[in-house]
C-alpha cells in the first residue's frame, strides 16, 4: 500500500489515493509518561511496587517500539491482593444493589469520558486498529458497566435468593483487553464480588489505567484489584485458596489445566475458551453481504477472536462465486499501522503469535490446501499476517479443525441444510456460528441445530452486555453478559451443612420373603439389560434382612447407557407439552403405586411416615417439571440492533446423574424430572446404598409412554460410575449428589471434553426443597440467537 | 487511472460509429480508440485547460448496450438490508481522508458535481448564474493555492428542466460542460408515454447531452420488468447519442430488493447511468441505497464487461458525506468509477460546503458561505 508523504493535491487529485490518517497518540503518551513508563501492581485502591522488584517490558506490536515496564507479581502480591479484596468484599455486598449501581454507573460514565485515551492506549499496546478500539472495544467496555448499574440495581428485586460468591479471580486474554475486563469485572462487582484481575501479559495497559478509573469513580479499596504477570500469576490465582470463584477467558489447553487444577476445591468456574466457528453461506444468501460479513468475521481484530467465523461452509451452487467475491473483498482490504484511520487489519499482538500463525498456515497448507493472500501489502516490520483464504480442504485437515486465532479463513462446500449442519457441528468447539440466508424459514430451523452458545442470522460478531455469550463442548461453560451471566458471580442463598455418607446396610444373603425372586436389571435404552459384568450385588434391610439383588453395572454399561440416551435425542424436539404430559403421567403412575413405593423405602431403611412423605414429594416433584416443561420460556433481549436477540434456553444434552444416597427416590425423581423436562437425555446412577427403589422405578417409566432412552438406569458403584460418565467425551455434562467423596475426580476427568459439572462438594441438599430454577438452570444452555431484520 | 480533463473536448469531434446492437437491435455508438487518445491528449492537457470539459463520453469502456431482459437474474437478486446499513454505518469509521488527501478528494468531488436547479421560479439568469458557477466552482485563488489553477476544473454538468435547457447550452458554450435534462415527466414520470419520449427528444434536439429520465415505478412495485424493460429500452432509443441516467426514485421502492432489482432491469435496457433519485422524494440518496445499486452495477459489469455509471442525488450537501460517497464508490467498485465518467452526485448546495472545506484546509480558518459565489 503506502504512500508518497509529498504527493501534491493534483498527483493525489488524480490517483486518488488514501492517504495517511493517524490517530494522535500524544495523550497515551503523557500518561505513560505520568508513571514513567513504569507501573506497579493495582492493589487495595493503589499501585504498590512487586514484592520481587521484577518487571517485563511490553511492546507495540506494530513497531516492536517498547511502551513501558510491567511488574511482574509474585506470590506475596497475590496474597496482598486476595487479603484486600477478602476484606472489602462484605462491606461492597452490603452496600447494597443501588450502592454499588452508583459506582457502576461513574465507571461507565468515566469510561466515556476517557474513551479516546483507553482505545489509543489499546491500539499501542494491542494492534488492533484504532478503528475497532474507538468504535468496538471502548463502547461496549461502557455498555457493559451501563447495563450491569442496572443489574446491581435490581438484584435485590430480582434474585432475591441469590447472593455473591466472594472473591472472584479473573483470567483475560489479550484479544480485547479492555472488553474482557469488562466482561470480566462489571457482572462480579455488580453482584457484590470482589475481583482480583490479571490481564495479559501483552496488554496490562489499560486494564491499569483502569485501576485509575475506579480510584476516580469511587470504588472501595480492595474491590477491584489487578495484579500483572505472566502465565504464572494466573496459576497463582488459580490454586489460591482465598478466592471463591475463577472465571478464564483464553485458550482452551489453559482452561483444561485450570479445570483440573480447581477440580473439588468447591470453588466456581466459569471458561471461554477456544473456537473453529463456522460461517454459513447458503445459496440464498445476499451473497455480497455475506462476504462483506467476513471483514467482521475474520478480518476483525486480525481475527484473534474466539468466536470468530474462521470456518467458511458455502453452498456448492454457490462457492466459486463467492470464492471469488471473497478474493476481491480481500484485495480492498488495508494492513498496516493500527493508529491510522484507514486500515482494516492491524498488527498480530506479538512475535510469537505470528509465529504460531504463519507455522500453522505453512503445515496446513501440506495436507493440500490453497491460499489466497490479499494483494495488499504489508508494512515494513512490526507484526502483520496477510489476510488469507484457503480452499481445498476437507475436515479432516488440522487447519479446518484447529484455531489458528489469526487473520486465515479456511472454507469448504456443503451441498444441503442438513450436509451444514453435520459439517459445521464436526468441531470439538461450539462457541458461535453464523449463518448466511434470506429465507427465514431455513435460517431460523439451522441456528437452534447448530452447537454453539451464540448464533448470527445474517449477521456476525455482535456482542451486547443484554445478551449472554459464551459456549459448549470445548469452547468452555458459563455464559457472560445477560440475566444468565449473572449466575457466573452469585450462588442461592442458602447455607448448607456437610453431607454424611450413606452406607449400605450389612446382611446375608438369603430368600426375600413371599415373593417369587425378582432380579432388578439396568434400563438401557427403553429396555431392562442384564449388566455387562454379569455380577449383582445384594441389599439388605436395616436389620440385615435381605431385599434383593441388583445389577453391578461397569464402564460398558455406561457406554451403552450414553448410547441409548444419544439414540433419543429426537426427544430435545419434543414439544414442551407433550414432555409435560409424559412427567404428568409418571406421576400418576407413581401414585397408583405410592404404597409399594413407600414400603420399598421403609424396608430400604426409611422410617414409614418419612418414606411415605418421600413419595408424595416425589409425585409432587415430577408435576413441578411437568409444569416446567412447557413454562421455562427463553428471552427477547434487547439488543441495540433494529432486531432481536432470542435467548432460547436448549437441553445440555446427554447428562450423567449420580443420584443422592440420601433420597433414594425422591433424588432420583428430582433429577429425572430436570433433565428430561428440558430434552436432555439422562444416565442415571442411583443411590449405590438403596438402590431398589430406582429399580422398582423403571417399571413406572416404561409404563409412562417415556420413549426408549430419554431415561437409562444403571445401578454399581459411584466410583468407577462417575468416573467413567466423567471421563466419557460424548457425555454432555455431569451431576453428582452422591455422598462419597468423589466431586474432585469428576471435575478432574471433566477438563478432557470440558463438559458441565454440576457436584455437591460433599455438602448436603434439602431434597425436600424443588430449587426447580436451580435445577433448570443447570440443565439447560442458554442460546442467543441474534435475528436482525429490516428490509 | 488517465486524467481526463481537457481531453473530452476533442473526442466529442469524434464521429461515434453508430452499428446496431447485436442484442437489441438498438443503435448505439461506440467510440472506438479513444484509449489511445486520451493518452496523446493528455500532454495537452494545459493548452487546452482553458476550454475544459467533461461529459459523459466512456473513454475506458464502450456504452452500454443493454442486454436482454433476464428475468431469472432479476428474480435471483438477494439484498439483506441490516447486513447492508451495517456495512454503511462502519464506512466513515473504515476510511478516513486527511489534509491534502481530504482536499483533492474533495475537488475530485467538484469535478463529479451535476449542478442542479431543478424549481419551479427557474429563469434563464438563474441558469446562467448556475452555469458560470459550474465552469468556475471553486474560486481562482483557492485553485491556485491547491496546486490546481491550470486544472480547469469544472463541475461535471449543469442540470435543469427541458424549457432551461436551451439558456443553459448558451451559457455553457464554448466550455464543454454537458447539460443534462431531467426529462420524462419529471419527477413523476405520469405522463403520457408519447410524451414523455417527446420530451427526451425535444431535450436532445435543445442540445441536452444527458437526459435524466424518471422509471416508472409502478412497473416496479407491480414487479412488471417487462413494462420497465420496454419503457427503459424506448427512452433510451429517444436520447440517441445522449447518455441516459435512469432514475430510480429509490425513496418510492419501498425496498432496498426493489431497489437492487430495478437497477439490474435499468442496466439491462440500456442505461448509462442509474441515479437514486429525483430529489423531490421524502427520502432521496443514501448510502444503503447506493451501496446496493453499486453492487449491482458490479455485478452488471463482471457479466457484461460494461462499466454503468452511478449517480446518488438529493440529500448529499456535506463534503464529509460526499467523501464517504467516494470512499464506498473505491471499495465496492474500484478506482475505475472515480470519475466524472461514472460518477456523479446530483446536488445543488455540496459545491457550497465543499468551497468553504477547501478555503479552511488552505487558511487554517473556517470559512463563511458568502466568501464564495453563489451557485
Amino acid at each position: 500500500m503506502g504512500w508518497v508523504e509529498d504527493m501534491s493535491v493534483s498527483e493525489i487529485f488524480d490517483s486518488m489515493e488514501y492517504g495517511p490518517a493517524p490517530e494522535g497518540r500524544a495523550a497515551a503518551d503523557e500518561w505513560l509518561q505520568q508513571h514513567k513508563r513504569r507501573f506497579g501492581l493495582f492493589i487495595n485502591g493503589g499501585f504498590v511496587a512487586a514484592d520481587s522488584g521484577a518487571s517485563f517490558a511490553t511492546s507495540n506490536p506494530a513497531t516492536g517500539e517498547e511502551l513501558a515496564q510491567i511488574a511482574q507479581a509474585g506470590a506475596g502480591d497475590i496474597d496482598a491482593a486476595v487479603v484486600a479484596a477478602r476484606a472489602a468484599q462484605p462491606k461492597w455486598a452490603a452496600l447494597g444493589g443501588y450502592g454499588r449501581a452508583k459506582i457502576l454507573y461513574a465507571l461507565a460514565r468515566l469510561m466515556q469520558k476517557h474513551s479516546r485515551l483507553f482505545a489509543v492506549l489499546e491500539t499501542l499496546d494491542n494492534g488492533k486498529p484504532i478503528r475497532e478500539s474507538r468504535d468496538v472495544d471502548i463502547p461496549l467496555v461502557a455498555r457493559h458497566f451501563y447495563y450491569h448499574a442496572g443489574a446491581a440495581q435490581l438484584m435485590e428485586a430480582e434474585m432475591p435468593d441469590q447472593v455473591a460468591l466472594g472473591v472472584a479471580g479473573q483470567i483475560i486474554p489479550w484479544n480485547f483487553p479492555t472488553l474482557m475486563l469488562a466482561w470480566k469485572i462489571a457482572p462480579a462487582i455488580a453482584m457484590g464480588n470482589s475481583v482480583v484481575l490479571k490481564p495479559a501479559e501483552y496488554t496490562s495497559l489499560t486494564a491499569l489505567l483502569f485501576g485509575e478509573i475506579c480510584v476516580e469513580a469511587g470504588v472501595p479499596a480492595g474491590v477491584v484489584n489487578i495484579v500483572t504477570g505472566d502465565g504464572a500469576v494466573g496459576e497463582m490465582i488459580v490454586n489460591h485458596a482465598g478466592i471463591d470463584k475463577i472465571a478464564f477467558t483464553g485458550s482452551t489447553d489453559v482452561g483444561r489445566r485450570i479445570r483440573a487444577a480447581t477440580a473439588g476445591s468447591g470453588r466456581s468456574l466459569t471458561l471461554e475458551l477456544g473456537g473453529k466457528s463456522p460461517y454459513i453461506i447458503f445459496d440464498d444468501a445476499d451473497l455480497d453481504s455475506a462476504v462483506e460479513g467476513l471483514v467482521d468475521a475474520i478480518w476483525f481484530n486480525q481475527g484473534q477472536v474466539c468466536c470468530a467465523g474462521s470456518r467458511l461452509l458455502v453452498q456448492e451452487a454457490v462457492a466459486e462465486r463467492v470464492y471469488a467475491k471473497i478474493r476481491a473483498r480481500m484485495d480492498k482490504l488495508r494492513v498496516g499501522d493500527p493508529l491510522d484511520k484507514s486500515i482494516d487489519v492491524g498488527a498480530i499482538v506479538d512475535p510469537k503469535q505470528l509465529k504460531t500463525i504463519t507455522e500453522m498456515v505453512d503445515r496446513g497448507l501440506q495436507d493440500g490446501g490453497v491460499a489466497y493472500v490479499a494483494a495488499g501489502s504489508l508494512p515494513d516490520g512490526g507484526c502483520f499476517y496477510p489476510p488469507t483464504l484457503i480452499t481445498g480442504l476437507e475436515t479432516s485437515s488440522t487447519l479446518m479443525r484447529e484455531e489458528i486465532f489469526g487473520p486465515v479463513l479456511v472454507a469448504m462446500t456443503f451441498r444441503t441444510p442438513s450436509e451444514a449442519v453435520q459439517l459445521a457441528n464436526n468441531s470439538a468447539y461450539g462457541l458461535a456460528a453464523s449463518v448466511w440466508s434470506e429465507n427465514i424459514n431455513l435460517a431460523l430451523d439451522i441456528a437452534p441445530k447448530l452447537a454453539c452458545g451464540v448464533a448470527w442470522i445474517n449477521t456476525t460478531n455482535q456482542f451486547d452486555a443484554s445478551a449472554g455469550f459464551g459456549g459448549r463442548r470445548e469452547s468452555g461453560f458459563g455464559r457472560e453478559g445477560g440475566r444468565e451471566g449473572l449466575f457466573a458471580y452469585t450462588k442461592p442463598r442458602i447455607s448448607t451443612k456437610p453431607l454424611a455418607r450413606v452406607l449400605p446396610f450389612d446382611g446375608v444373603a438369603g430368600p426375600s420373603g413371599a415373593m417369587i425372586d425378582r432380579t432388578a436389571k439396568n434400563y438401557v435404552g427403553g429396555k431392562q439389560a442384564r449388566p455387562d459384568g454379569g455380577y449383582v450385588q445384594a441389599v439388605y434391610g436395616p436389620k440385615g434382612g435381605f431385599l434383593g439383588h441388583v445389577g453391578a453395572g461397569n464402564r460398558k454399561d455406561i457406554r451403552n447407557a450414553v448410547e441409548a440416551a444419544h439414540k433419543a435425542s429426537g426427544w430435545a424436539k419434543t414439544t414442551g407439552h407433550l414432555k409435560a404430559q409424559i412427567l404428568y403421567y409418571i406421576a400418576e403412575n407413581l401414585s397408583v403405586r405410592a404404597q409399594e413405593f413407600a414400603a420399598r423405602l421403609e424396608a430400604m431403611g426409611g422410617g414409614g411416615k418419612a418414606a411415605r412423605s418421600e413419595v408424595e414429594a416425589s409425585v409432587a416433584r415430577l408435576f413441578t417439571y411437568a409444569a416446567w416443561a412447557d413454562k421455562y420460556d427463553g428471552a427477547v433481549h434487547n439488543v441495540p440492533i433494529s432486531g432481536v436477540a432470542l435467548a432460547m434456553n436448549e437441553p445440555v444434552g446427554v447428562i450423567g446423574a449420580i443420584c443422592a444416597d440420601e433420597a433414594p427416590l425422591l433424588g432420583l425423581v428430582s433429577v429425572l424430572g430436570a433433565t428430561i423436562s428440558m430434552g436432555n437425555t439422562c444416565v442415571l446412577v442411583p443411590s449405590s446404598a438403596r438402590p431398589l427403589a430406582a429399580c422398582d422405578f423403571y417399571q413406572v417409566l416404561e409404563t409412562s409412554d417415556l420413549p426408549s432412552g430419554v431415561v437409562n438406569i444403571v445401578t454399581g458403584a459411584h466410583g468407577e460410575l462417575a468416573k467413567t460418565l466423567a471421563d466419557h467425551d460424548d457425555v454432555d455434562a455431569v451431576w453428582y449428589f452422591g455422598s462419597e467423596d468423589l466431586s474432585a475426580t469428576i471435575e478432574a476427568a471433566s477438563a478432557h471434553n470440558l463438559k458441565r459439572t454440576w457436584v455437591n462438594n460433599g455438602r448436603a441438599r434439602d431434597w425436600n426443597e424443588a430449587s426447580a430454577p436451580e435445577f433448570l438452570r443447570h440443565a439447560t444452555d442458554v442460546k442467543n440467537i441474534w435475528i436482525p431484520y429490516g428490509e | 487511472m488517465i486524467p481526463f480533463f481537457g481531453t473530452l473536448a476533442a473526442m466529442r469531434f469524434l464521429d461515434p460509429l453508430v452499428k446496431p446492437c447485436e442484442v437489441c437491435g438498438l443503435e448505439f455508438a461506440r467510440h472506438e480508440g479513444v484509449g489511445n487518445l486520451s493518452k496523446t491528449m493528455k500532454t495537452t492537457g494545459e493548452t487546452l485547460a482553458g476550454a475544459p470539459a467533461t461529459g459523459l463520453v466512456h473513454v475506458n469502456s464502450a456504452r452500454n448496450p443493454g442486454t436482454a431482459l433476464d428475468l431469472d437474474l432479476v428474480a435471483q437478486v438477494r439484498v439483506n438490508t441490516s447486513a447492508v446499513e451495517r456495512r454503511c454505518a462502519q464506512l466513515g469509521g473504515r476510511r478516513s481522508l486527511k489534509k491534502d488527501w481530504q482536499a483533492a478528494w474533495l475537488l475530485k468531488a467538484v469535478s463529479m458535481i451535476d449542478l442542479t436547479t431543478l424549481s419551479g421560479d427557474d429563469t434563464e439568469r438563474r441558469v446562467h448564474r448556475i452555469c458560470r458557477k459550474a465552469r468556475q466552482p471553486v474560486r481562482q485563488d483557492l485553485l491556485e493555492a491547491l496546486g490546481m489553477g491550470a486544472r480547469g476544473l469544472t463541475t461535471g454538468a449543469v442540470c435543469v428542466y427541458h424549457e432551461m435547457v436551451p439558456a443553459a447550452v448558451a451559457a455553457l458554450a464554448g466550455s464543454n460542460l454537458p447539460v443534462a435534462a431531467v426529462s420524462t415527466g419529471f419527477p413523476a414520470g405520469l405522463s403520457p408515454l408519447p410524451l414523455r419520449i417527446a420530451e427526451i427528444e425535444a431535450s436532445v434536439a435543445a442540445g441536452a447531452r444527458e437526459i435524466d429520465i424518471v422509471i416508472s415505478r409502478r412497473h416496479v412495485l407491480m414487479q412488471n420488468w417487462q413494462a420497465l424493460y420496454d419503457e427503459m429500452r424506448a427512452f433510451r432509443t429517444a436520447c440517441g447519442d445522449a447518455h441516459i441516467k435512469a432514475i430510480l426514485a429509490t425513496g418510492e421502492l419501498g425496498t432496498l430488493r426493489n431497489v437492487a432489482r430495478a437497477s439490474q432491469v435499468c442496466m439491462m435496457g440500456g442505461a448509462d447511468f442509474i441515479k437514486t433519485s429525483t430529489g423531490k422524494e421524502p427520502v432521496n440518496a443514501t448510502l444503503p441505497v447506493s451501496l446496493v445499486m453499486m453492487r449491482q452495477i458490479r455485478d452488471y459489469h463482471e457479466r457484461t464487461g460494461i462499466r454503468i455509471g452511478f449517480k446518488p442525488a438529493g440529500g448529499v450537501s456535506v463534503a464529509k458525506v460526499a467523501i464517504n460517497y467516494l470512499a464506498l464508490l473505491k471499495e465496492e467498485l474500484g478506482d475505475a468509477w472515480l470519475t466524472p465518467e461514472l460518477f456523479r452526485f446530483g446536488a445543488s448546495s455540496l459545491l457550497g460546503d465543499i468551497e468553504r472545506q477547501l478555503e479552511h484546509h488552505i487558511t487554517g480558518r473556517y470559512s463563511a458561505s458568502f466568501r464564495h459565489g453563489l451557485g
